[in-house]
């Protein structure tokens, strides 16, 4: 069952990828389906960030007392100044630890 | 022959700047694999048989959180839509190509190897040994992505599970938006997205990432029908 799923996600994948390359002209992508193309990424990854960060692990909000929050702060403001992926990851991790371990 | 092979090195060597988040990401991937009980085999399967980064975190994320097939698979495929974009910008160069080499040139495409040949490829329209820029850049990122995965894998297992490494996988979302987190269209959208996956959260299938895409996509056409209205 997991095997069909990563199957058919890396067929979905594939297909995505060779469509326009090769079968689809492209005249039938309009200006404006491009534009919102560029949004995907910020439609999506916060569907994932939102509930990781604010959810505790049985779906309820976890607003106070939640390293995650503290620590998600860290990560975005570190993102904001940098722009730097690994810097961004690690400044988040680092601090969620320094949470959980020194407090 | 040699300015073929001159192409390729020249597409590897362009994308090794683009590669250093790539490595940090791949052993990501491959320890949450191994953290949600995944176990080597399938986590490595989705490196080779996807090829995507994000799409892959997204579909072992939500596999573990015990959503059906049905969101797993339309989540990879809104995820990864953004490929649409990069073939449609691609087909113009690669228009001459026998139908082999799109088969073959379309695994290899990645936000990396696009964001770098894209540049090349316009650049060098009349070139008619282009496409090895594609090429080398293409394979340089998957090479380096199956080792970093591997890497990952073997950390994985030793690892302990007190780290709670599983909060990566925000941290990583989080780490590919920096761009644009100064743009205050993108910021709502990201807002819009994040506030309906909560609300939603309780909804069947783990669904509630797919209609919060939907609905903050909806939100972001809007704002570019706004914008061209002005």
């Amino acid at each position: 069952m997991i095997w069909t799923t990563v199957i058919f996600s890396g067929l979905i994948t594939y297909l995505l990828r060779f469509s326009m390359i090769a079968l689809i002209k492209r005249e039938m992508l309009t200006e404006k389906t491009k534009i919102v193309l560029s949004y995907v990424p910020s439609a999506v990854f916060p569907a994932i960030i939102f509930p990781a960060v604010f959810l505790d692990a049985n779906g309820y909000l976890l607003l106070i007392d939640n390293p995650k929050i503290l620590a998600t702060g860290v990560a975005v403001l570190v993102g904001l100044i940098s722009k730097n992926l690994v810097l961004t990851i690690f400044s988040g991790l680092i601090s969620y630890w320094i949470i959980i371990f020194a407090f | 022959m040699s300015s073929k092979i001159n192409i390729f090195t020249k597409g590897s060597l362009d994308i090794t700047p683009l590669l250093i988040p790539v490595i940090p990401f791949g052993i990501i991937l491959g320890v949450i694999g191994m953290e949600l009980g995944f176990g080597p085999y399938v986590t490595y399967g989705t490196s080779l048989i996807m090829f995507t980064g994000s799409a892959q975190i997204v579909l072992i994320q939500l596999m573990s959180a015990g959503a059906s097939t049905f969101v797993s698979l339309t989540s990879v495929a809104v995820v990864n839509s953004r490929h649409l974009l990069y073939g449609a910008v691609l087909s113009e160069y690669l228009d001459k190509l026998s139908l082999i080499w799109k088969i073959f040139l379309s695994y290899f495409t990645s936000d990396q190897s696009f964001a770098v040949s894209y540049k090349y490829l316009k650049l060098n329209k009349s070139n008619i040994n282009s496409h090895y820029y594609l090429l080398g850049s293409g394979f340089t990122l998957w090479l380096i992505w199956q080792i970093s995965t591997i890497t990952g894998i073997l950390l994985g297992s030793i690892i302990p599970e007190e780290l709670g490494l599983s909060f990566a996988i925000p941290l990583t979302f989080i780490s590919l938006l920096v761009q644009e987190f100064r743009k205050l269209d993108h910021v709502i959208v990201m807002i819009v997205s994040g506030m309906i996956a909560i609300f939603a959260y309780n909804i069947p299938f783990k669904a509630n990432i797919i209609v919060a895409s939907v609905s903050a996509l909806i939100v972001a056409a809007i704002i570019t029908k706004f914008r061209s209205i002005k």
